[in-house]
């Protein structure tokens, strides 16, 4: 196909000639369908402007329905209605011209003026909005015609559609659409650029209407309900008011009915075709349904988010696509998805039956609708014949080369999968199908981070790709293995999640003994077969040496042969930066990883070696090995880690937070009171006046700020008092400092101190004069009137604290509301802005009408994901390589 | 009394514009293997254009800070 570039797009208002000329047929019937249940003539479902019962041919184009696109009929107005999407329009230029020679109220000077100024705009392709506002400004400063000498009259907008004429004398007159029409045709058509309009495409008084257009049919469908009966439209709906209104309307008016009842009907009329644009005026009341749900009319149906744009024509539903809950499973691929077979029965992919795989197709139909069967073939003839129980076999046989076979959903077929929000093109990966019983999609945890996916209720979608050409195209780009790397931060995002990190904390901890049985156990379902030399011997009970093996050892058997890294992990203690030197190979914590020769020579695996976000080893293995060494590593890494953590079990309760009796009265002296003494001590301070202020600061800020100080540090004494009592063999403890889950602050606030609570970066200052709540003095400035948590969560919260600490709570609750959907919306806009830019392969990045925006992409033209950590070289790592020092990082 | 004005051409957030001669115009066009207008444009009335002497039609080179690269070229067409 190729691309056309569209020059220009010309507006314009439908002229009663053109409504009447592409009419197929008059509207004049009220009704739809008539007792023979067939469509009346001339009513509104006329067999002349579409078909949508199935059997009737459309009596204009002859076609069947599918084929008969429909076509436009129209309506006779009895009399003239403004059309309120133009009302603000047509007061603007009512009050711009005069009133009876119809021309601009400009001199020759301005209109030559402003008429080369909408020439010129136009020239540039600019807006012309700008120049036509000022014209309507200037000409309705004019209340004498420049032309003719006519004295006008103000003109008052009343809304939404009508017209009042001030004269001097402050009488009232009110315009008729009549009037209205009468004026806007006396405009000469040299005048009319001056609103921005073009003479021949909209003529102002077409905006007022005197000839209604009828949708076809097929716009507006009627429903079959299961009872029989029909429900119309609500657009159908809305033009059967209006017509029974227009007859009445011309009854009356041909019965010479006086002019109050005329009036009364003109207004009625004018309301129905206002709501039949737009039922969401301002002012007026919205037409309703006999159920007294508002009306969806023309308006409704384009606006919006699930409007006719952004819900029908930029995002619509699909077919081939599935949506379940998902729930995990540590034993499928990384690039697997486990599909219900339920859901692979109802999706299929079609394939083309050739002589080399005739047989195989065969096979699959002859299994019928049982799974890996097929649901429909399409035979040479092209006839579409539905699989069923009675006639698969007969399929099969007669199945030859030129059928085409829609066959279930297959282990090994690629689809994507995503969750939304998708919020980077991580969102949406290719993985290969794996169908299994049950009802929920399957996916392995360490591809949860991509898709910020958890398995408390999730649900995400799958959708099948039909072409070979899709199916090639997602495999090279969008497969998951391709993917570890993330575009943002050039790091992995695929990695070891909660569990697997914890497991093979413990594992590579210390030094961990395995006997062969044992260690074998923890190869389980890896694809090793050689231990190694075993790290030495231990003398058993019976008294043999029985060899073992080291969990460093066998974590290292999953590593590459010849890898070599150095790194520190997140258990660091960041000696460098407090200005002491790095133990390296000595440090206590394990913290400095060595592997050489693909062996774990020290230090204990984390977050910063397998986590996703961080993960060094997996970065490693990718950029030296490639997508399916890392990816292999990524199974193996947690199959090891799930083996080695089911071992042993891995548990956290209650009395995982207790801390003895001697630990709580230390936190209580030493951090708590102490604290709450000190700031006791401020406010005295304060009140002898010897406080001195910080600069920038008043004494009263100053006292909040030091107060805030003293009793952050009150908490965070707390958790280090916490962290003496709580060692690594605590579950808590090992999860945070393995980077697993949860942090120390949160369990400090568990089991030492909940701390300050805050609101806008302050304490919690709110609720009656001069106080939080009334059990506390007017002026208290204590810690505690002001939300300062002195118990842990274990401890349980005082009635005040509780409530204060909900105070405190609830502005973190508000605030991700708040952030989200701005953060919703902000993305939408960005995406908007920049969705058709291109790198090109000069390393430009372009728009489509091959403009330049950027001259290099992100002006270093590298992309994060193929560079080592965002940065065009690691100049440290080179250093060291080189010269065999370590820089430090 | 001299009233001393601000150029905010001095101030260190507005990159360096330079007006450029023809042959390198034509130069960077045939680099890119684009078209004077499908370069990023900038108005003559922008202040940074203002002062230098340009017209409808030159092109100038700016030179900028780059979080990423340090310093970054950029050139952008003079508009109307």
């Amino acid at each position: 196909m190729r691309l056309k570039r569209i020059k220009g797009i010309k507006f314009g208002l439908l002229s009663p000639k053109e409504i009447r000329k592409m009419s197929a047929s008059k509207i004049i019937t009220p009704d739809t369908y008539g007792e023979d249940g067939f469509p009346i003539e001339l009513g509104l479902v006329n067999q002349r402007i579409g078909v949508i019962d199935p059997g009737l041919r459309c009596k204009t184009c002859g076609g069947r329905m599918g084929e008969c696109p429909g076509h436009f009929g129209h309506i006779e107005l009895a009399a003239p209605i403004i059309h309120v999407g133009y009302a603000k329009m047509i007061y603007r230029i009512l009050a711009a011209t005069c009133r009876r020679c119809g021309k601009v109220l400009l001199g020759e000077e301005a209109r030559v003026k402003f008429l080369d100024g909408i020439e010129q705009q136009k020239e540039k392709q600019a807006d012309v909005g700008y120049v036509v506002k000022q014209v309507f400004k200037e000409a309705a400063k004019n209340d004498v015609c420049p032309f003719c000498d006519e004295i006008q009259k103000r003109i008052k907008y009343d809304k939404p559609t009508g017209y009042i004429e001030i004269d001097k004398e402050d009488k009232e007159r009110r315009l008729m659409p009549t009037d209205v029409r009468e004026r806007l045709e006396k405009i000469p058509d040299d005048d009319i650029p001056l609103f921005g309009m073009d003479p021949k495409n909209a003529r102002p008084e077409w905006m007022i209407i005197t000839v209604l257009p009828v949708p076809p049919v097929t716009a507006r469908p009627s429903i079959t309900l299961e009872s029989g009966q029909r429900s119309e439209d609500d657009l159908t709906h809305k033009l059967v008011d209006i017509i029974r209104i227009n007859q009445r309307f011309m009854e009356n008016r041909d019965a010479g009915a006086p002019q109050l009842i005329i009036e009364d009907l003109w207004e009625l009329l004018q309301y129905h075709i206002s709501t039949y644009f737009n039922n969401e005026i301002p002012s007026i009341p919205p037409a309703r349904h006999r159920s007294g749900r508002p009306l969806k009319t023309m308006t409704q149906r384009l606006k919006g988010k699930e409007g006719r744009f952004r819900g029908s024509l930029s995002g619509k539903r699909v077919n081939f696509s599935a949506r379940t809950v998902i729930s995990p499973d540590p034993e499928i691929e990384i690039d697997e998805v486990g599909v219900p077979k339920d859901i692979a029965k109802e999706l299929t992919i079609n394939v083309n039956v050739t002589e080399r795989n005739l047989e195989a197709i065969r096979e699959t139909l002859k299994r019928g609708s049982k799974h890996p069967g097929a649901n429909y073939v399409r035979r040479s003839d092209d006839k579409k014949v539905k699989v069923t129980e009675t006639n698969y076999e007969l399929l099969a046989e007669e199945l030859g080369v030129g059928w085409k076979v829609e066959r279930h959903l297959q282990d090994g077929d690629i689809v994507l999968f995503n969750r939304q929000p998708s919020l980077h093109r991580l969102s949406i990966m290719a993985h290969y199908v794996r169908v299994m019983p049950g009802r929920t999609f399957r996916l392995n945890p360490t591809v949860c981070p991509p898709y910020n996916a958890d398995y408390d209720g999730d649900e995400m979608n799958m959708h099948v790709l039909q072409t070979e050409e899709a199916r090639a195209e997602a495999k090279i780009l969008m497969a998951v293995k391709r993917n570890i790397m993330s575009p943002r931060f050039g790091r992995p995002i695929i990695g070891g999640i909660h569990d697997y990190i914890t497991g093979l904390f413990i594992l590579t901890w210390g030094e961990k003994r395995f006997e062969k049985e044992k260690a074998q156990d923890m190869l389980h379902r890896i694809n090793i077969h050689d231990l190694g030399e075993p790290a030495g011997t231990f003398e058993s009970s019976s008294g043999i040496q029985v060899p073992y093996w080291t969990g460093k050892q066998l974590f290292g058997r999953i590593l590459p042969k010849q890898m070599e890294l150095q790194f520190r992990g997140v258990v660091c203690g960041k000696c460098i930066e407090r200005g002491e030197k790095c133990k390296k190979e000595n440090c206590p914590r394990e913290a400095y990883v060595v592997i050489k020769e693909g062996n774990l020579v020290c230090g204990v695996i984390d977050e910063m070696a397998i986590g996703s976000f961080k993960g060094k080893i997996i970065e490693q293995i990718f950029r030296l090995y490639g997508e399916d060494e890392a990816k292999k590593f990524i199974n193996d890494f947690a199959r090891l880690a799930i083996n080695c953590i089911k071992q042993s079990g891995f548990s956290f309760g209650i009395s995982d937070e207790d801390i003895p009796k001697e630990g709580k009265a230390q936190i209580r002296e030493e951090a708590v009171y102490a604290a709450e003494h000190k700031v006791e001590e401020l406010i005295r301070a304060y009140d002898a006046e010897e406080l001195e202020a910080l600069p920038g600061r008043s004494l009263e800020e100053t006292l909040e700020l030091l107060i805030m100080q003293e009793l952050g540090r009150a908490r965070d004494d707390a958790g280090d008092i916490a962290e003496r009592y709580l060692g690594i063999e605590n579950a808590a403890v090992l999860m945070a400092k393995s980077g697993a889950r949860g942090s120390m602050l949160n369990l400090t606030q568990m089991a030492a101190c909940v701390g300050q609570q805050s609101v806008r970066g302050e304490r919690i200052n709110r609720g009656y004069q001069g106080r939080t709540l009334p059990h506390f003095k007017s002026g208290d400035r204590r810690a505690e009137a002001h939300g300062f948590v002195r118990a842990s969560f274990k401890d349980g919260l005082t009635a005040t604290e509780y409530f204060l600490h909900a105070v405190g709570g609830r502005e973190a609750l508000v605030d991700t509301a708040v952030r989200t959907s701005q953060s919703g919306y902000f993305q939408r806009r960005l995406i908007n802005a920049l969705q058709d830019l291109e790198v090109k392969n000069d390393g430009t990045v372009r728009e489509t009408r091959g403009t330049v925006v950027q001259f290099k992409y992100g002006d270093d033209g590298v992309d994060p994901s193929k560079s080592e950590c965002g940065k065009v070289v690691d100049i440290d790592e080179i250093i060291s390589d080189v010269i065999e020092v370590d820089v430090g990082s | 009394m001299k009233k001393e004005t601000l150029s905010i051409l001095e101030h260190e957030l507005v990159p360096e514009h330079v007006l450029m001669d023809e042959s390198e115009v034509k130069e960077l066009l045939d680099k890119y293997k684009i078209r004077r207008v499908q370069l990023p444009k900038i108005k003559v009335s922008d202040p940074a254009i203002n002062g230098m002497g340009a017209e409808v039609g030159d092109v100038v080179e700016i030179t900028r800070q780059s979080r990423t690269a340090g310093k970054a070229l950029s050139f952008r067409l003079v508009i109307g």
